[in-house]
């Protein structure tokens, strides 16, 4: 069990704030999702959490102060996938989901049985295990995605931040990649906080959403009391529909400003 | 090509491993002057204990072999090995393919402190208890890099590449300019300062080994034991921090050793160009892109390599000598080359 709690986060680069006072308290086995427009922060609190820019204010996992933490007691509870990971082309699968046993393995020593065993589920697990010996550079987008996802799974952490899972990917390859995580979060008790630009998508899989504009945490909650359309149309400038579905899905759509 | 499994690795080990032993033994069979070169591994096995073969070397060719070409060989092999090892660990540290030990400035950097030390000491032979060339090699060439690297990551916020070979360039330039402002002021000490630069392999003896034997191995040691780690930085800084590796401290672990390595060997060997990126590059073709064959087969390789180009420099002009930085870049330079051009179609 993991709670990862977030207490008045306020990042600054260069003088300039990128979040303000972030509150939020997540426990085992909920998703949150961060929306909002470019520039508003959600990529920024991520990387707070993930121990990768300094930050004033708390970030805490289990109460324990992310900073006062060693990298490899974070990367065994938190698993980072950013927004464009650099995937070596030359790389073999293999050799890449291993990546995520770094934690474990001690300095200068090599993966024990216990970390190819883990590896092995984690390939099966994602339907990657054919594709063991190939190189990263030789996979498909949606494949890749999957792999990303594979090494965070070997981190074994209770955490899990993604940074636009689904940017790259076609609309059932996001289907599929959200789903992974979904089953997972369920499965394994995972803790997820997604940054997401398909507001739909977000509505449907997180239990809330948290909407940043310029830093600010401006409106939180379901997707039926955050996606709303003069909420959209005072953050994000833009003139949308919301449909509401009879199962409770929120869809949002563009509307075109002018109709033939 | 891509399925290197366990046993392709056991191959190539063993391939590498048996490569450094013939290289080696054609290196002390070969030669101007000397036995007849069939006589020599009979001698060789002669030496061994329990063992006895009348292989008719007498004892001036046996001197020839042992006091002349076997420090040489094991030189060869020692510098080989570490320039390439170092050579693929700067790759690594930095995430740039072109990246070798010279472009730095590790070699300028180590030049300068020679140059210095023979200045200094004029054409008196050495009164102190330790030989102050490699100590002055290796602080020059940690200067070098420190500035090299401090300047070359400290504009924008991602490490480029661009600024940090050109910051190599700069440092280069300025330490072989105070270099020549020295030499000079020093005009005595030019001609030992050169033959340093092109390489002394073939001066080499028993006591250049043992001088730089502690530097090497430390400096191989260290970095066999970052090959893991060097994959996982392989991702970048970002993402290697959140899969729990202190990054500062191993990219400045690896920058130390791999610079000690190399700033020792070149202070017995002068400069050997194209031996730290050539290795690695091939190995990289034959057996993958990982750190963890990448590094142990450049060590291997590298001997193998240069003891076998310095067969050629000691043979081909005879009774001169080719210095063996020509032969390795002759080599070294179209091998380049066509790696370019076939990496320039892949894309």
């Amino acid at each position: 069990m993991s709670t990862l709690g977030f207490c008045e986060l306020t990042i600054s680069y260069d003088g300039v704030c990128a979040v303000n006072s972030f509150n939020n308290i997540l426990h085992s086995g909920e998703w949150l999702c961060l929306i909002g427009p470019n520039g508003a922060g959600k990529s920024s609190v991520l990387r707070a959490a993930a121990g990768l820019v300094k930050y004033s204010g708390s970030v805490a996992i289990d109460q324990k102060e992310i900073p006062t933490t060693s990298a490899r007691w974070r990367a065994q509870h938190i698993a980072y996938v950013p927004q464009t990971p650099l995937m070596p082309e030359d790389m073999s699968v293999y050799e890449y989901v291993l990546l995520g046993r770094n934690p474990y393995i001690k300095h200068f020593a090599s993966e024990s049985a216990h970390d190819k065993l883990v590896i092995e589920k984690v390939l099966t697990r994602l339907d990657l295990t054919r594709f063991s010996y190939r190189l990263v550079g030789t996979l498909s987008g949606g494949e890749r995605q999957r792999l990303v996802i594979a090494r965070a799974l070997a981190q074994e952490a209770p955490v899990l931040l993604l940074d636009e899972p689904t940017a790259a990917l076609d609309i059932g390859h996001q289907q599929h990649a959200l789903e992974l995580v979904d089953t997972l979060r369920r499965e394994n008790g995972l803790t997820v906080v997604s940054a997401m630009h398909d507001l739909t998508l977000a509505g449907l899989y997180a239990d809330r959403l948290v909407l940043m504009h310029q830093g600010v945490c401006v409106a939180s909650g379901s997707a039926q009391s955050v996606l709303r359309s003069e909420i959209l149309a005072e953050f994000y400038g833009v003139s949308a529909r919301v449909h509401h579905e009879p199962d409770g899905t929120v869809v949002v759509i563009p509307q075109r400003s002018t109709s033939n | 090509m891509s399925t290197q499994g366990r046993g392709h690795s056991v191959l190539w080990f063993s391939l590498s491993g048996l490569l450094v032993v013939c290289a080696m033994l054609a290196g002390v069979m070969i030669g101007p002057a000397g036995p007849t070169w069939w006589r020599v591994p009979l001698e060789l096995m002669n030496r061994l204990p329990f063992i006895s073969i009348d292989s008719g070397v007498s004892k001036v060719d046996w001197n020839i072999v042992w006091m002349i070409r076997a420090p040489r060989v094991v030189l060869a092999a020692i510098v080989g090995a570490t320039l390439s090892v170092s050579g693929a660990s700067y790759q690594g540290v930095f995430r740039n393919p072109l990246v070798d030990p010279y472009l730095l400035g590790v070699a300028s950097g180590a030049g300068l402190g020679a140059t210095l030390v023979f200045a200094f000491r004029g054409n008196q032979p050495s009164t102190w208890w330790i030989d102050p060339l490699p100590l002055a090699s290796f602080c020059g060439a940690l200067v070098a890099v420190f500035i090299t690297y401090t300047v070359g990551t400290s504009f924008g916020r991602s490490r480029s590449t661009v600024t940090l070979v050109l910051a190599g360039v700069a440092v280069t330039s300025l330490a072989t300019a105070i270099q020549t402002f020295i030499l000079q002021r020093n005009n005595d000490v030019i001609r030992q300062v050169f033959s340093w630069v092109l390489g002394r392999l073939s001066s080499a003896t028993w006591g250049d080994v043992r001088l730089v034997l502690p530097y090497v191995v430390i400096s191989t040691v260290v970095l066999l034991l970052h090959r893991r780690l060097l994959d996982v930085l392989r991702v970048g800084d970002d993402e290697a921090t959140a899969l729990g590796t202190n990054i500062r401290r191993v990219r400045l672990t690896i920058v130390l050793a791999a610079t000690l390595g190399t700033a020792s060997v070149v202070a017995v060997s002068g400069l050997i160009g194209f031996v730290g990126i050539i290795v690695p590059h091939a190995v990289r073709l034959i057996a993958g892109s990982s750190y963890r064959k990448v590094l142990p087969l450049s060590v291997l390789l590298g001997a193998a390599f240069l003891v076998a180009a310095d067969i050629p420099s000691r043979v081909l002009a005879d009774p001169a000598e080719i210095p063996i930085g020509v032969v390795t870049a002759f080599f070294g330079a179209p091998f380049f080359l066509i790696l370019l051009h076939t990496r320039k179609n892949e894309s």
